[in-house]
Parts: structure tokens; sequence; C-alpha cells
């Protein structure tokens, strides 16, 4: 056992920020390749990896740009090793392209985006919400994608090593979108020992190298990965490639080969989508939140109740693919929806989608404050009162 | 000693199941290729040993062509998925194969970053001075005044000398050679394969469907004679010979040093960390 795996090895309670959370969540995970470039809210990540994978027999390494740190964490993976990176926003729209080669060649890696003030530069050392849509379109072409959305310090840890077991299970990236607010605050949290945490290893390539097709799967879509060295030699392109791995243009090999990496996480639902839901029961008004809007709303559905109004929060976990069943099932009763969040109104337009027949309202702040328990307690109030 | 072609049989190293290639008649990037191939057969490196990241590009097609762990990636980016590659896996040999605008334009960051770092990695710069796959673009190494899709007037921008800057970017091993030359071409690869650091290896080729067919330069013998006659032997460095040799460009090993290799750098520091702070770490 290495330094760092006994170090994580027994519970305990530690005071930590959501950034370094992340970090020890990634080297419990089995992260052992971390490339990063620095930006603001998410720098501590990597300062804290830069210390911690070489005594796990890992590497970090500080590239040229936000561009290179995903295409060096994307190699990393394709050697075999998880791999993980972390940014903000700008970054986050610069790493777009080679993310769109992680899912288009399905290659599983960790890519962390703590949101700040945007457009362009924004409001660096603000938080916001304003790349909720842009994990799930970021890059072109259709692809899927696994973006995961906690709330608080612990479960940043969580998350993260929930989004390595995703990604090496499913062979894709997955997007772990916290904010500014929880990325630098800083909570006591109870850490579980290294024999609690459950790790996901990939599937390796087995059997004859001559019968091995890389992206050939079985019933649950996901085909085995070769491991350079173990004498598969295959071919890994971001050209939309057939079962074989070469580039084509048949149609109906490229029909067959696009559906099932679209369709592949639609088998997984069970194991991918998470959701907190309180108060949903007998909500009138239903609340909608994601990240430290959803903390807020909590408290707002507290606050609300003292005041005599039903109010439920849905808060999606994994926000992409969006649990469009559990929402259904938590807004059954509610005449109502609110959706809190810190960007001109992103989040509300998936409800709005799954939720056809409830009026849904939003609730926006995008001047770099959170939004405070008692502004959602107010709304919340005000819609079941015109709701009656 | 020069080796001769005849021992060495190519068809080894090749994925024949994808032949024919997709190479225009006359494109010297096969004879690139070949030079590679060559040069990793006389080294003995294990076909399972070898991972290929290649680039976007008509040099960036090479990869598929080759039985090894091949990477075919983002426009510009090999270099930085080979980074990647190469630190999570220091038991495998990664040779990059990438084109002028690959590897100087949209790439240029991630060059000259390689280059400094000097991480262990081949990188082969296939330089045919144009964008031939998107139609014949004008590139960062197209000479002055020559037609391309983008410059019917002729380009006026000066084109990158790119082992210049390797070199100056602090590359252990910078090398440039014309493919006419192929037994010195693939003695310079070798070189490369073998030294301890990061290798440039610019190789001068003949677009002759697209860049020469713009430029009237004739076919590929002739393109291919051409640059062997205005090249520079790195051993005439200090003859003057204008008019007679009308490019700056040497051929050979240009620059060499040997500066720490990053990764093992790298794995020696973290020894001596794991060494004396693990308990630090839980604080």
């Amino acid at each position: 056992m290495n330094a760092v795996d006994s170090a994580l090895a027994r519970p305990v309670a530690r005071l930590l920020s959501g950034n370094h959370a992340c970090a020890l969540g990634a080297v419990a995970a089995g992260c052992r390749f971390f490339a990063g470039y620095p930006i603001t809210p998410s720098s501590e990540v990597a300062e804290r990896l830069s210390r911690m994978l070489p005594l796990a027999d890992g590497v970090f390494i500080q590239m040229e740009d936000e561009i290179a740190s995903l295409a060096a964490v994307i190699g990393a993976s394709m050697g075999g090793v998880k791999a993980m990176t972390a940014t903000s926003g700008p970054g986050f729209s610069l790493k777009q392209e080679n993310l769109g080669y992680a899912a288009g060649a399905e290659i599983p890696c960790v890519i962390v985006d703590v949101m700040r003030g945007g457009p362009s530069t924004g409001m660096p050392t603000r938080p916001a919400q304003g790349d909720i849509m842009q994990t799930r379109w970021g890059s072109h072409g259709d692809y899927p994608i696994i973006v995961l959305a906690p709330a608080s310090v612990r479960e940043i840890y969580d998350e993260t090593i929930r989004a390595f077991n995703l990604a090496e299970a499913f062979r894709t990236p997955v997007v772990v979108l916290y904010d500014q607010a929880i990325a630098q605050l800083t909570e006591t949290v109870d850490l579980p020992g290294a024999d609690e945490v459950r790790r996901v290893e990939r599937k390796w390539a087995s059997g004859p190298r001559e019968s091995y097709l890389p992206y050939a799967a079985g019933e649950d879509g996901i085909p085995p990965m070769s491991r350079p060295g173990s004498g598969y030699r295959t071919h890994t392109t971001g050209l939309t490639h057939a079962e074989n791995g070469f580039p084509t243009q048949k149609p109906e090999v490229v029909e067959r080969n696009q559906t099932r990496l679209l369709t592949k996480l639609q088998k997984h639902r069970a194991q991918i989508d998470s959701v907190e839901t309180l108060g949903c029961e007998d909500a009138d008004v239903l609340i909608v939140a994601i990240g430290i809007g959803a903390r807020a709303a909590r408290r707002a559905v507290a606050l609300a109740r003292e005041r005599g109004v039903k109010a439920g929060l849905f808060r999606p976990i994994t926000l992409w693919p969006f649990p469009e069943n559990a929402l259904r099932e938590a807004a059954a009763n509610a005449r109502a929806v609110l959706v809190p969040e810190m960007n001109a109104g992103q989040l509300r337009l998936e409800v709005e989608r799954i939720l056809r027949a409830t009026p849904v309202h939003g609730l926006n702040r995008y001047d770099g404050e959170p939004i405070a328990p008692a502004a959602i307690a107010d709304r919340t109030e005000e819609l079941a009162r015109e709701r009656r | 000693m020069l080796d001769t072609a005849a021992d060495f049989d190519v068809r080894k190293y090749l994925r024949l199941e994808m032949m024919p290639h997709f190479l225009c008649p006359g494109c010297g990037h096969g004879i690139a290729l070949r030079a590679l191939l060559w040069a990793l057969d006389e080294i003995g490196i294990d076909k399972d040993r070898l991972a290929v990241v290649s680039g976007i590009g008509c040099a960036g097609r090479l990869s598929a062509y080759i039985d090894a762990n091949t990477f075919h990636v983002t426009h510009g980016r090999p270099l930085a998925y080979a980074t990647g590659l190469a630190l999570a896996r220091p038991d495998l040999h990664v040779v990059v194969i990438s084109g002028d605008g690959d590897c100087l334009a949209i790439g240029g960051n991630h060059l000259i970053h390689a280059c400094r770092r000097n991480l262990k990695l081949t990188c082969l710069m296939l330089n045919n001075e144009i964008y031939g796959m998107t139609g014949g673009q004008v590139s960062p190494t197209t000479s002055e005044s020559m037609l391309t899709t983008t410059t019917p007037l002729g380009n006026s921008e000066p084109a990158f000398d790119a082992c210049a800057l390797a070199a100056a970017a602090g590359a252990g091993f910078v090398a440039r050679e014309v493919t006419h030359h192929v037994p010195k071409l693939k003695e310079l690869i070798r070189e490369g394969l073998e030294h301890p650091g990061f290798a440039f290896i610019e190789v001068l080729t003949d677009c002759t469907e697209i860049f020469g067919r713009k430029n009237d330069l004739g076919t590929s013998p002739e393109m291919i004679l051409r640059q062997k006659s205005e090249i520079r032997p790195s051993a005439y460095r200090d003859t003057v010979d204008t008019p007679f040799r009308s490019t700056d460009l040497r051929t050979g090993v240009l620059s060499r040093n040997e500066r720490p290799e990053y990764g093992s750098a790298y794995r020696t520091a973290a020894a001596a960390a794991k060494a004396s702070a693990g308990e630090a770490l839980g604080k």
C-alpha cells in the first residue's frame, strides 16, 4: 500500500474545501494521472493532486493549456490509467474538442468543471451555474455524456468517486459539475475508509486477437477496451468508425455504430440516475435546483412549510442524462414548479421540456451572489397563493 | 555505413488489410513512413510496445497503416495526447506523426512545450508545405510567393524553420532530411528513436497532386530532385553556396543536447518524496 492509500485508509473527520475533497475522492477512486492548467476557482484540485499523486505512484502534470490538459488525460486513459482534469467555464469551453473525442472514441475520463460567472472571463471568483447546458451540448455532434452535480463538500468526494466508476464502467467522459461557492467552501466532513470505497475497473479485452473487434459490444452496449502492450494493437480514431475501429462512411455501418453509442447509457440508467427529493409527496410547489442553489432551496422548503405552504425539493445529483422519470414522479401532485438557478434560465428549459402540463417558473440571479433561502421561500409562497 | 533497403520487409509493420492506402500518387509521405518502419525494425522495437499517435491531415492518416497501438487524435494535439500516454505508460515506445499545419499552426503551442519539457517522444513532422487534405491552403511552411488556394496572389508570409524553432525551444534531438535520401533519413529517425529525450525530425516531402500541380512543379521525381538540390547538408554548414542552393534549410542532425529527460526526472523526484513524506499527506 502506498503512502496516500494508507493516509486515506481509515475513516476520519476532516476540515476540507470542496476542491480538496475532489482531489481526495479522485485518489480514493484510483485516479493515477492528472493533467491541468491553472484556472480560478478550480486550481486547488490541481495543487492538492500535485502533492498526492507522486506519492501514490501516479503522475501529475501541468500542461501548456486547457486543450492539452484534456488531451494528456485522454492519452493516459488510452494507456489504461484512470485520469482526470479540472477547470472552470473558460477552460471547459476550450476542452470541448477533446471532450467530443473522448465521447466518440469512448475513452473513460473525468473532467471537473467548477462554475464561475460568465460569459467569457466573467467573474472568476464568484459563483454561478452557467455551464449547465455547456456540459451537455458543448461539443459538436450528438454524443452521450454523464454529468454529476454535487451540492456539498462530502458529496463532491462521493460524486468524484462515482464519476470514475461510471466513466470506467461505461467508457464515457464524466463531468463533475459544481460552483465556486462549494468549491471553496470549507466544511467538516466524515470521510469513509479506503476499504469502504467501491472502485469499478474497466472491462478489458480478452480472447484471441483475430476475433477481437474494439467497438463490438454485447448486450450491455459497452465494448471491452484493449490495453496497449496486451497484444491487440488496435486503432483509435475520432473519425466515425466501424466495429473494427477503422474509419467508415458506409451509412448502414455508421448508423449501427452511432446508434449503439448514442443509446449505450440508456441501458444503465438505474446505475447512473441519482436524485435527492424532499417533501415532494404532498408538494403544491416543487422546487428544482442543483448545487449551492439546492442548499438554499432545502432551507426554503422548511421556511415555506413554516408558513403553511406545501413545498418540495427535487435535486438531480446526476444532472445529465437528466432523470426525467424521477422528476415526473416528484412533480405528480405539484401545481407549479420553481427553478431557482444562478444563470438566466438553463435548468428551467429542461424542466419545461419534461413537465409540459405544469407551469414552470424561474428565479434567476446572475450577479455573482448566491440565491438566498428567503428569496426562494418568498417566490414559492407567491406561487402557492397564485395557484389557489 | 548505410544499410540497403533490400533486407527490410516493410509489410511486417503494415496493416495489409488497410491497402490500398489513400495517399495520392507521387505523395512523399509513404517514403517517410517506410523510413520510420525501417528504423523501428533495425532497433527491434516490439510492435506490441509501440504506440503511434497522429494528428489530422494527410500525415495524420498514416498511423492507421501501422501494425501497432495506433491513435489518430484531434487536430494539432498528438503531442499532448502522447505526453499523457508516455507519462502514464513509460514502458511504451511513443512515436508522434504530424504534418506542418498540424504541428506548427494549430499545434504550435504543444510543439514548443514538448521541446521544452524534453519528455521521451519521437516526433516525425512531415512537411509538404501545404494543407493537402483540405484542398491545398497555405501552411506555416509554404515557401514565399507560392500559389495555394488561399494565396491566389502568391504567399507573402515567410515560412517557419521548424528545426530552428524546435532547437530554440530545447528539443533534445533535432534533425531534417528529404525523402530522396531514404537510408540517411532512416538513420536520422533511428538516432531520434534512440535519443533519451524529445526528438524532433522534420521530413521534407512532396505534395505532387495539390501543391505541385498548383505551382507547376512537375512530377514527383522532379519535385524530390528539386528538394534534394535545394537543401544544404549540415556538413556544408559554413559554405557560402548561393545562388546554387536557394533555401537556408539544412539537413542532418541540427541540434542535440543531453538535458534531463522529463519522465525519469519526475519519477526520481517522486521516489524521493515518497521515501520521506508519506504521513504529511493526510494533514
